[in-house]
């Protein structure tokens, strides 16, 4: 599948990554690459083939319902860019 | 005694338990060492000798008074920076968490702790664990001991590099498609990925979090079986660990196994591995048949397709897992005011503040990751891309147990090339993927495997053998591997660094 | 406000999304207490902040009461589900991915039976899923610095959280509004919920669009409209009220049809009584779902879906039923009481069970104790008068020793003191009076009024009430039915005599 200069700039987007002018296109061709790289898996027949999203046949886990101590509010946002001592800040988040 | 650094860590810890030496003076000797070579190699991220000596001092005096010692004994362990600590920064080896400051363990941590390890430092890796080379480093390059113009492989690059140059004894690194083993390999030391779940992966910074795993890195098989014996077992704050015994792995290598059947993949002669490694790893099988095993030829009729498999899954759950570097919480954030002045009419301030913070905190190799991880799961490729993939994986899985029914272990090369230079592949995103072709099936399908060295090439650069077990066959991973060591003296050598 | 549309001119389409939390101790994935109210960023850990390497591992307890929900709503309990993270950026979803339920939710289909009006047969609303998901934080405008910033709380991250998804069965606001009380009074009595909407562990968005009939007999539909920010019931119904209006003029204006406007999102702006435009979100279509690697699936077999159904207990319905059935409450009855809540329900059972008296009890619930229980804002278990001492009270009554006012004035003192029913009339001074004499009482004053006595005679029974009044001047505790009694019984016995 051919990847657009859109269909990065879409994806970018997506992932919350800025990327200028000469960044686009070398992702462009990095992106084509991998894409045209990985699509070699079109040639496997898959039919009836159960997707495997684990490695472990693992089911039922679970933890009590019990309460453990939270951090100290000091300590939560001790590594946060921007806080007031009691919330996180971020730019205004608009439209809501 | 020429220099504790010269021993290995069970004889370490012999000399330890029989009072020949003290965790204080182990703990310094690899200190010194450090400071002599790490300026060349640049293994470590981060030290924490004082610390480390305070420990010591609290494991000798512990012993001396005839306490009880934990099982690593006061020996030092090299801890992959990929692991959250409470002290010092916990980087991943990026930009974005220069300053983060984990308030809490990994259970590894927690667990290298309770056994009274001493951990020495953080070492260098490929950012988040991204790269087979270790240069993709937001903190400079790690080199190889044994040629300090090649690279020592990744991710787990300083964790190899600690040890093959006898900087640290013991070292943990992380497999997420053979980013111990194939660093291993290039460095001449043990490396394992154990079986998925065996170790808890709660507080290791997640790559790709259905293959990630940690993992010893050491001198030795005997090595390896002491560390994952401390590192392994049930944790109830990991929910893909598994719950089952942890077996007395060196005790499992005093029973020699006596007849066992090794399977070597036809396929791999497709991917026409370097002639000295094919020679390498031809006198292991004659050193095993030796020995008394059987070579069989095995077939992996999907290994071709393991490489693009891992390289659809491992960055589409590397998309959402590094999601969580937004800047709001922890992390890089880009300077606002620059940011604000920069806004075009109806660019959102807070969109922007997520775009620049990433861009600028996240290396070419990451965004390229999350860029095609983000595609593979987005709207109209998800079922041809990522659904695929999960497909084929299962087959991958099938082609292991099939192979796994006919015999004991796979044996093969670890790598298809010897340690590359320095820069040779850092524009070609596909060659550097196909440094995994041999180690991502273990990962994609969850059995054990490790790295132990069986050679040099003329350059003198070291040779990889991988073996494979089905899943929670350690014990087995271990004899056949230490029987090999027993047998063999390549694991002993060291490089010159002066 | 809608004089120019006509029933037969449309057909009002609508369709919930209700969330609602979970009544656990701790939050989903995490030890942190799932407590509303705390000082902001004091109910967070490094899992629920999201940190690198944190995993999450699902609360028993949550699975437990959302399977009970689904099975309360009669919908399918699934044998195998599974969690999936939804990827989204928002400074409340610290990890930048939701963990969600995709494709595979625990519960699908069931419904919930809506009486609109009274005495109209009920509704049947279906449900198209259920699924269990993490809650976000909160996110708040800052007004300190210009409105240039917003904060974010994330006590409330990794709450659990219910999704309802209703089928777009509902055909007016006053059904969704019912359907909504209904379903609220079911999640509290099934101990899943508090269901408060001004704490936020209630919240809903509704779905709306009109069907018309096209000039053809086909069936026109307009664009489906979301509508958001709704904090009360009357809320839900007024907004939808306004945007049914809102959507016939809009189809009268534009004759745009569902399918040719992208889906709108609307907020409800209730001190203006109508819904406006939200600014959609950047590609909010494109959530990347995939399977949570971290998270395992759950599987549950028929026994283990039959005991949990066990466990449901009884619920409003049959509730309703039983006491028009065994109790022969009318049903406006049964609907009062039932609608108070489980705790009053059993509080009236155990008090009806004990008297004998269904009725009497219904009564002293639905006057004296339910003002009582507004007046003070407590809850029928803070209530003093706890129902053995309710049962003791009527008791009295029903056996005329307490005159009903009298017994009302008894129940208001114990409310006020807490004290017993006995300690009370003590203090009231409240004695049982001997019949013996109260005869004695009831002559003397026949004898000291001959006036009386002769109206009496003549045929004016209603004299005998001022030889009450006297009574009840000597003696307070007088039974004045008890009085009336006697006295007749003496004045006829006096004329027998003459
Ligand atoms: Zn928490």
């Amino acid at each position: 599948m051919e990847l657009s200069r859109d269909d990065i700039a879409k994806v970018a987007l997506l992932s919350r990554l800025q990327l200028n002018d000469e960044e686009l296109d070398a992702m462009q061709s990095d992106l084509q690459n991998m894409v045209n790289f990985v699509e070699q898996l079109g040639e496997v027949d898959t039919d009836g083939v159960e997707p495997m999203a684990h490695a472990v046949e693992l089911h039922n886990i679970f933890r009590e319902d019990k309460i453990a101590p939270s951090l100290p509010r000091e300590e939560a946002l001790a590594n946060a860019p921007d806080e007031d001592g009691e919330f996180y800040r971020v730019p205004a988040v608009l439209g809501d | 005694m020429s220099s504790w650094i010269d021993l290995s860590a069970n004889e370490l810890l012999s000399q330890l338990e029989a009072g020949q030496v003290t965790s204080q003076e182990v703990v310094t000797a690899f200190l010194d060492r450090i400071h002599q070579v790490d300026p060349k190699v640049h293994a470590f991220l981060n030290l924490f000798a004082e610390e480390a000596l305070q420990k010591a001092s609290v494991v000798d005096e512990r012993r001396k008074n005839g306490e009880k010692v934990g099982l690593l004994g006061g020996l030092p362990v090299a801890v992959k920076d990929v692991l959250c600590m409470k002290i010092g920064a916990t980087t991943a080896g990026s930009k974005m968490l220069e300053r983060f400051h984990s308030p809490y363990n990994a259970t590894v941590i927690e667990k290298l702790e309770q056994a009274d390890g001493i951990i020495l430092g953080k070492t260098n890796m490929d950012e988040f664990a991204m790269g087979s080379s270790t240069e993709n480093s937001a903190y400079n390059g790690t080199a190889n001991p044994w040629d300090l113009e090649r690279v020592p492989g990744g991710s787990s690059g300083g964790a190899a590099a600690c040890v093959a140059s006898q900087m640290a004894p013991l070292s943990l690194g992380t497999d997420t498609g053979g980013s111990i083993r194939q660093p291993a390999a290039f460095c001449g030391i043990t490396g394992v990925k154990p079986t998925y779940g065996r170790v808890s992966r709660f507080g290791m910074i997640a790559f790709a979090s259905s293959l990630d795993q940690i993992g010893p890195m050491t001198n030795s098989v005997e090595d390896a079986a002491l560390l994952l014996e401390v590192i392994a077992g049930h944790d109830p704050s990991d929910a893909t660990s598994l719950d089952r015994p942890v077996p007395n792995y060196r005790e499992a290598l005093k029973e020699p196994l006596k007849s066992f059947k090794l399977g070597l993949p036809k396929e791999i002669a497709d991917f026409n591995p370097d002639p000295e490694i094919q020679k390498a790893v031809e006198a292991a099988l004659e050193v095993y048949r030796e020995t008394g095993a059987t070579i069989e030829e095995i077939s992996l009729p999907n290994l071709k397709y393991a490489v693009p498999t891992y390289y659809v899954i491992a960055p589409s759950e590397a998309s959402s897992n590094l999601a969580r570097y937004d800047s709001v919480h922890y992390g890089y954030r880009t300077d606002r005011k620059a940011m604000m002045a920069g806004l075009e009419e109806g660019d959102s301030p807070l969109v922007q503040m997520y775009s620049q913070s990433r861009a600028e905190g996240f290396g070419p190799e990451v965004k390229r990751r999350i860029m095609l991880g983000t595609f593979a799961l987005s709207k109209g490729y998800y079922d041809a891309y990522y659904l695929k993939a999960l497909k084929v994986r299962r087959l991958i899985r099938q082609d292991f147990d099939r192979a796994f029914e006919q015999v004991d272990a796979i044996i093969g090369p670890c790598t298809p090339k010897p340690a590359f230079k320095i820069g040779e592949k850092v524009s070609d995103p596909i060659s550097m993927y196909l440094e995994d072709l041999f180690t991502v099936g273990a990962n994609l399908s969850g059995n054990a495997a490790m790295s132990i060295p069986c050679g040099f090439t003329s350059e003198n650069l070291p040779i990889g053998l991988q073996l494979q077990v089905p899943a929670l066959e350690e014990e087995r991973l271990f004899r056949i591997g230490h029987l090999y060591q027993q047998v063999t003296d390549w694991h002993q050598r060291r490089p010159s660094l002066g | 406000m809608n004089a120019t549309v006509t029933d037969a001119a449309y057909t009002t389409i609508i369709g919930l999304e209700v969330h609602t939390q979970l009544l656990t101790k701790s939050k989903l994935f995490c030890g942190c207490a799932n407590r509303f109210g705390e000082e902001p960023n004091t109910l967070t850990c490094p899992v629920c902040i999201g940190m690198p390497g944190v995993m999450p591992v699902m609360n028993r307890e949550a699975f437990r009461l959302a399977v009970r929900t689904g099975l309360a709503l009669q919908g399918k309990i699934a044998s195998f589900c599974k969690w999936d993270r939804k990827n989204y950026y928002y400074p409340d979803l610290p990890k930048g991915y939701q963990i969600s339920q995709f494709d595979l939710p625990f519960c699908e289909g069931g419904h919930l039976e809506v009486e609109v009006e009274e005495g109209q047969a009920p509704s049947k609303v279906r449900l198209h899923r259920i699924h269990l998901e993490e809650d976000a934080g909160k996110s708040m405008h800052d007004e300190s610095m210009g409105g240039r910033d917003s904060l974010v709380d994330l006590n409330r991250t990794g709450v659990p959280l219910l999704e309802i998804v209703t089928e777009p069965d509902i055909r007016s606001p006053e059904e969704a509004k019912a359907f909504l009380t209904e379903l609220k009074l079911l999640l509290v009595y099934l101990g899943v919920s508090d269901c408060n909407m001004q704490e936020g562990s209630l919240r809903v968005d509704a779905n709306v669009n009109l069907h018309l009939p096209g000039e053809s007999g086909e069936t026109i539909a307009t664009p489906i409209v979301e509508i958001k920010n709704m904090n009360s019931f009357r809320a839900v119904e007024r907004a939808l009220h306004h945007e049914v209006v809102r959507q016939w003029e809009e189809w009268q204006a534009t004759g745009k049809k569902k399918g040719e406007v992208p889906k709108q999102t609307r907020g409800w702006n209730d001190e203006a009584g109508e819904t406006f435009a939200q600014r959609e979100k950047e590609e909010s279509s494109d959530y990347r779902y995939f399977p949570e690697p971290d998270l395992v699936p759950v599987t549950m077999t028929a026994e283990q879906i039959a005991t949990a159904e066990a466990e449901v207990g009884e619920l409003p319905q049959a509730l309703r039923t039983r006491l028009q059935s065994e109790y022969e409450l009318s049903a406006y009855d049964a609907d009062v009481l039932v609608n108070q809540g489980k705790a009053l329900v059993r509080y009236y059972l155990e008090v009806a069970d004990a008297c004998g008296d269904a009725k009497l009890v219904s009564n002293w619930l639905q006057q004296d104790i339910m003002r009582t229980l507004k007046e003070r804002n407590i809850t029928i278990e803070e209530l003093p008068v706890s129902a053995p001492m309710l049962t003791e009270l009527l008791k009295k009554v029903q056996s005329n020793e307490l005159p009903r006012a009298r017994a009302r004035d008894v129940f208001a003192q114990m409310v006020e003191t807490e004290a017993s029913l006995e300690e009370t009339m003590d203090a009231m001074g409240i004695k049982q009076v001997d019949a013996g004499a109260l005869r004695e009482l009831c002559q003397s004053l026949v004898d000291a009024n001959p006036r009386i006595v002769e109206d009496v005679k003549g045929g004016k029974q209603q004299a005998v009430g001022a030889l009450i009044g006297q009574a009840k001047k000597k003696d307070p505790n007088v039974n004045p039915g008890e009085v009336r009694k006697i006295c007749l019984e003496l004045i006829q016995a006096m004329g027998e005599d003459s």
